[in-house]
């Protein structure tokens, strides 16, 4: 059996530990905050957003555009979007995990994947066991539209150049703060827009455009993959956080659990000494007693 | 029934404004235009530059970003990157931003790719600076 000052020096550690993952848990939960209010302020702008471009795609036959082309597809890029730290549960984990299994299905098919990660964790990873072409990494710190807009522009110019064929998003979508699901979404050749809209449109205005529809639509689809893009950094960042509170608040709770079984073990440690010492002095006088 | 108009702009970070305006002048990318209630519905784009309204007979000023401009009888939408009301542009900001990109694109060729965006840069805080003086 452990002795008392073993116990005592592991309840001492485990409430260091208690310490440090309660203040993770705090600094995590206003973290989410502020990145759930960005997500919230940035819904109005990405509503809006799809609004124009359907009322562009119902006037305009897009389907020229180079964003547009459909290639037969033997190239492909893959944007993994992880965090760049870790203490976050299974967030970046199941993240690679479903990178690593669309990579290998499509390797499988023959195609040649390349990686363009976002974020530390998944470039650690990925760097010696994939191919990497480009990389942001310590990103998610201080992040704004800059951001987005130097990834998009990263891999609009190769796709338009035919460098590669078809390029995947793959980001954990966040769902609330316990559940975010790793989502591939396809960004290249983008997909048709428009087509889910409601053919209401006799009621919804005839505007002017200014200049051209075609030209405002070759304007705003680069707009579109950088919202999309700026979105899934937003709910990275949002369950990110998410992730990291949950788990710090359950390791919290564990660490709460972990004391009061070591502290009664510690109580029985000390019961039994004082017993034993007890039963000492006990006998030594029965010995002079008797003596 | 008022002669008012709504405006809206709307950026990724936030609503930056909304409420009710009598006449706004937004730096459409065809040129600068001003629209009062009753204007013909136009979608347009905006280029970086100068927004400004009239509230109340005040007048306020933004720089903006590029983005989309969306004008109904009784409404405006501007749906933009970033807006900054005049006064609350970080001057030394914008002029350090200005001297950094004059650096930067005195040492590279215009051909380079990074050329324009530098230059661009450079025309976002000319334009920072031009506003916050107002």
């Amino acid at each position: 059996m452990a002795s008392l000052k073993d116990i005592r020096r592991k309840v001492g550690a485990v409430q260091k530990t208690k310490q440090i993952t309660r203040a993770m848990n705090m600094v995590a939960a206003s973290k989410f905050k502020s990145a759930q209010m960005r997500m919230e302020n940035f819904r109005p702008y990405a509503g809006k957003f799809m609004d124009v471009l359907n009322s562009l795609a119902l006037r305009v036959d897009a389907t020229s555009h180079p964003l547009l082309a459909v290639r037969d597809p033997k190239k492909i890029w893959v944007i993994c979007m992880t965090a760049d730290r870790g203490l976050c549960a299974g967030f970046n984990s199941n993240l690679i995990k479903a990178t690593e299994r669309f990579m290998r299905d499509k390797g499988n098919e023959g195609k040649d994947v390349s990686l363009f990660t976002v974020g530390r964790k998944g470039r650690d990873y990925f760097r010696k066991r994939a191919n990497v072409i480009n990389q942001q990494v310590n990103v998610f710190g201080k992040f704004d539209m800059t951001l987005s807009a130097s990834i998009s522009d990263d891999v609009i110019t190769p796709f338009t150049n035919e460098e590669y064929d078809e390029l995947y998003l793959i980001y954990n979508q966040f769902v609330n703060v316990s559940v975010q699901r790793p989502t591939i979404v396809r960004l290249f050749p983008l997909p048709s827009i428009g087509e889910n809209v409601e053919a209401d449109s006799e009621s919804s205005l005839e505007y002017d455009y200014e200049p051209s529809a075609e030209a405002l639509l070759s304007k705003i689809l680069p707009m579109y993959v950088h919202v999309l893009v700026f979105r899934a950094l937003l709910e990275t960042s949002a369950g990110e956080n998410g992730a990291r509170m949950v788990a710090m608040d359950n390791a919290t709770k564990n660490c709460e659990d972990l004391i009061s079984s070591l502290t009664l073990k510690m109580n029985k440690a000390r019961q039994a000494a004082i017993t034993a010492e007890l039963m000492d002095i006990v006998g030594g006088t029965e010995a002079l007693a008797k003596g | 029934m008022s002669d008012e108009l709504i405006l809206e702009i709307v950026t990724p970070e936030k609503m930056a404004f909304t409420g009710e305006v009598e006449e706004v002048t937004i730096p459409g990318s065809e040129g600068e235009f001003g629209v009062l209630r009753g204007h013909e519905a136009i979608l347009t784009s905006v280029d970086i530059g100068e927004l400004s309204f009239t509230r109340e007979g005040k007048k306020s000023y933004y720089a903006v970003n590029t983005g989309y401009a969306e004008v109904t009888a009784d409404k405006v939408t501007l749906l933009i990157e970033t807006a900054e009301r005049s006064d609350t542009i970080d001057i030394d900001r914008a002029q350090r931003a200005k001297e950094r990109a004059e650096a930067n694109l005195a040492q590279i060729a215009k051909e380079d790719l990074e050329f324009d965006k530098i230059n661009l840069a450079l025309i976002r805080a000319l334009n920072r600076i031009s506003v916050a003086g107002k």
